[in-house]
This record gives C-alpha cells, structure tokens and sequence, in this order.
C-alpha cells in the first residue's frame, strides 16, 4: 500500500463552458448593433466599384438611393440582362426617376429639402449610357447633390 | 415544515438560445457601405450658341473609350500615372500664379483657376472604369488642396472637412468654413463631363 495515491493519469479534467453563453452573447450584441436592417431588398447586381477619395455619407435620413445593374438571377428571366434602375422596391424606367426625387423631396421638412443627396449604387459592370441617362434625369429633377457610392481600395482593382 | 428548495434553473442551454440568435444576426448582416465621391451635378442650361473661348491649352482631355483604354491629351496613358498628369497639369501656373509649384511650361495651363480637367466616355465604358478615373482625378485635387491647407494653415485639407463636419469639433467653424473656401477658390473643382458618344 502506497502511502501516496498515484494520480489518475490519462484523463483530461472537463473544460467548463459556463462561460460560453457569455462569450456567444457577446458577439451576439455586437452583431445586433452593427447590423443595419436593409429597408429595400435588391434586385440587381450590386458590386460596388473601388475608390479611395471617398467621403462618408452623413445624415443617412437625407439621402436618397438609387440602385442600377443587372437584374439578379431570379429576375432575369422576366426583366432580361441588360441593366436595370431600381427605385425603392422595384425595377423603374429612367423616366421615373424625376418623380422618384421629387416625392421624395416632398417627404422631408422644407428647410432640409435643399440637403438632400442622391447616393448612386451602380454595379461595376454597367456601361456608362445609363449612368448618364440617370445623372440627366437628376439634372431635370435639380437633385445636384450626388454621391458615387463605392467599396474602399485602389481604384486600379476596377479596370481587371 | 418541509423546507422546499427553489429548483435550481438549468442554464445549459443558454448557450443554444445565444448561438441561435447569434447565426441569425450573422447571417442578416449587411454591413451598409456608406461612403463614397461626392460630386455635384452642373444644372441644365441651353447651351450657348457660341461658348466663352477657352484656350486650348487650358483643358486636360481624358478619353475613357469602351474597352477601358485612357486617352490623356491624344496619348495612352496607364491609370497610375493619371494623377501625377493632372497634378501637373493642374500646377503648371504658366501664367500668373503665385502658389504654383510645377514647371512653368507655357504650352500648358495658366493657372489652376483657368484649368479644366474634360473627362469623355463612351457609352460602352463600364462603371468601375469610370469610377476610378474620377477618383484619380479626385486624387489630384486632394493632393493639392492639402499641400495649400498644409502651407497656410498647418493642417489638411481632408482634415479640416471632417473636422468642419464633425459636431463634435471644438473651434471656429466660421474660421474654418473660410479657410476652406480659400483653399477651395484656389484650386477649383474644374472638372467638366461631357454627354457620353454613342459608337459610331
């Protein structure tokens, strides 16, 4: 009989996870705070484009969006491929644009009315002709203020 | 008396619970991209029939063509080296300009005031290109702009838009609303954008 009891070799002592609950809700808040609820589902193409001279949009509640690019996948069987304006919830014309700015415009109080800034999020890919036909209808709509919406990097990722 | 024990609450499935919620807010998580060139928009006016001469050497042409070629000043040129190009163009200061650091060369512009940047693009150029060329024209500006900030007032010029943006900045924001007129008037956003060309 040995005076000492020989350790129990080989086995590991359990790892608690008491503390696990707090580490998953942890990350889970900071998911929840950083998440912004997006209030318009897209139905184009996305990909924004690089740039690196890029100011951040303040005020979010004063700017408008507008979306362009290919229709997704599941739309292209009914709108086709070529490159689509979204206003809101929807494929729009270009035509429709001006109304689009101007409804919006009445929406807001009158003194903020001249603050607005229309944010463009045009997928990389789009050709320029409809990038132009939508900066005219803008014009027409006297909506100046205008942002190109981009993703931050090097503008020369752009042209591979 | 039995003495009754509150029956201890199982917490081992907080973590199921956590987990749960948590893949969900992964999952739809956007994080908004918010941030972008701001530009603005020249209004709609009848073209004039004959338009204020502008010397020649007073406009940079950059050329976008469908393929995503650059054409600056009737030669190709490579994206990387168009800010340096418009940087130079900009500074020249041929004529009268006394805040110019370039070349003095007579065959390009006067002065940054007098300068326009003309950027052209088919209606085939894709986006992404058209983007980048604007953001390296950008670039140009920037650069100059924070070299004069720099100069007068000891500080950038990207550096005092935030702070003159910022609610939160403790100074004159008349002083700086100024200042950042001053730089602004020294070089000016001359950029003009011509209606895409169709392809012929």
């Amino acid at each position: 009989m040995s005076k000492f009891k020989k350790k129990k070799s080989g086995d590991l002592p359990a790892i608690s996870t008491a503390s696990l609950p707090d580490i998953v809700f942890m990350l889970l808040f900071f998911f929840m705070v950083a998440t912004t609820m997006r209030d318009t589902t897209l139905m184009v193409k996305n990909e924004l484009p690089f740039a690196d001279q890029v100011e951040k949009l303040e005020k979010k509640d004063l700017v408008m969006y507008i979306y362009a690019g290919k229709p997704s996948e599941r739309y292209q069987r009914q709108f086709g491929k070529e490159a689509r304006v979204q206003l809101n919830d929807k494929f729009a014309d270009v035509s429709e644009i001006k109304e689009f700015i101007i409804s919006e415009r009445e929406s807001k109080r009158e003194e903020l009315q001249n603050l607005l800034t229309t944010s463009l999020k045009i997928d990389t890919e789009t050709n320029m002709g409809i990038v132009a036909d939508i900066k005219y209808e803008l014009r027409k709509a006297e909506a100046y203020r205008v942002n190109y919406t981009t993703k931050k990097g090097s503008a020369t990722q752009n042209m591979q | 008396m039995a003495k009754r024990n509150a029956p201890e609450v199982n917490a081992g499935s907080m973590a199921d619970i956590a987990f749960l919620l948590l893949i969900f807010f992964l999952v739809t998580t956007t994080i908004e991209t918010d941030a972008g060139i701001n530009s603005k928009l020249p209004p709609i006016e009848d073209i004039p029939e004959d338009p204020p001469p502008r010397k020649e050497k007073n406009i940079f042409i950059v050329l976008v063509n469908q393929n995503e070629e650059l054409l600056v000043e009737e030669e190709r040129m490579e994206l990387g080296n168009l800010r340096q190009a418009a940087i130079d163009f900009l500074d020249n200061g041929g004529g009268d300009c006394n805040y110019c650091q370039g070349r003095r060369d007579p065959a390009s512009s006067d002065n940054p005031l007098k300068a326009v940047i003309s950027l052209q693009n088919d209606r085939e150029t894709e986006y992404g290109a058209y983007i980048a060329v604007q953001n390296e024209l950008v670039a140009a500006f920037n650069f100059l702009r924070n070299r004069e900030a720099n100069r007068l007032f000891g500080t950038s010029f990207v550096q005092m838009e935030k702070n003159f943006n910022d609610s939160e900045y403790r100074g004159s924001k008349d002083k700086l609303e100024e200042d950042i007129k001053t730089i602004r008037d020294m070089f000016p956003l001359n950029l003009s954008e011509a209606e895409p060309k169709e392809r012929e």
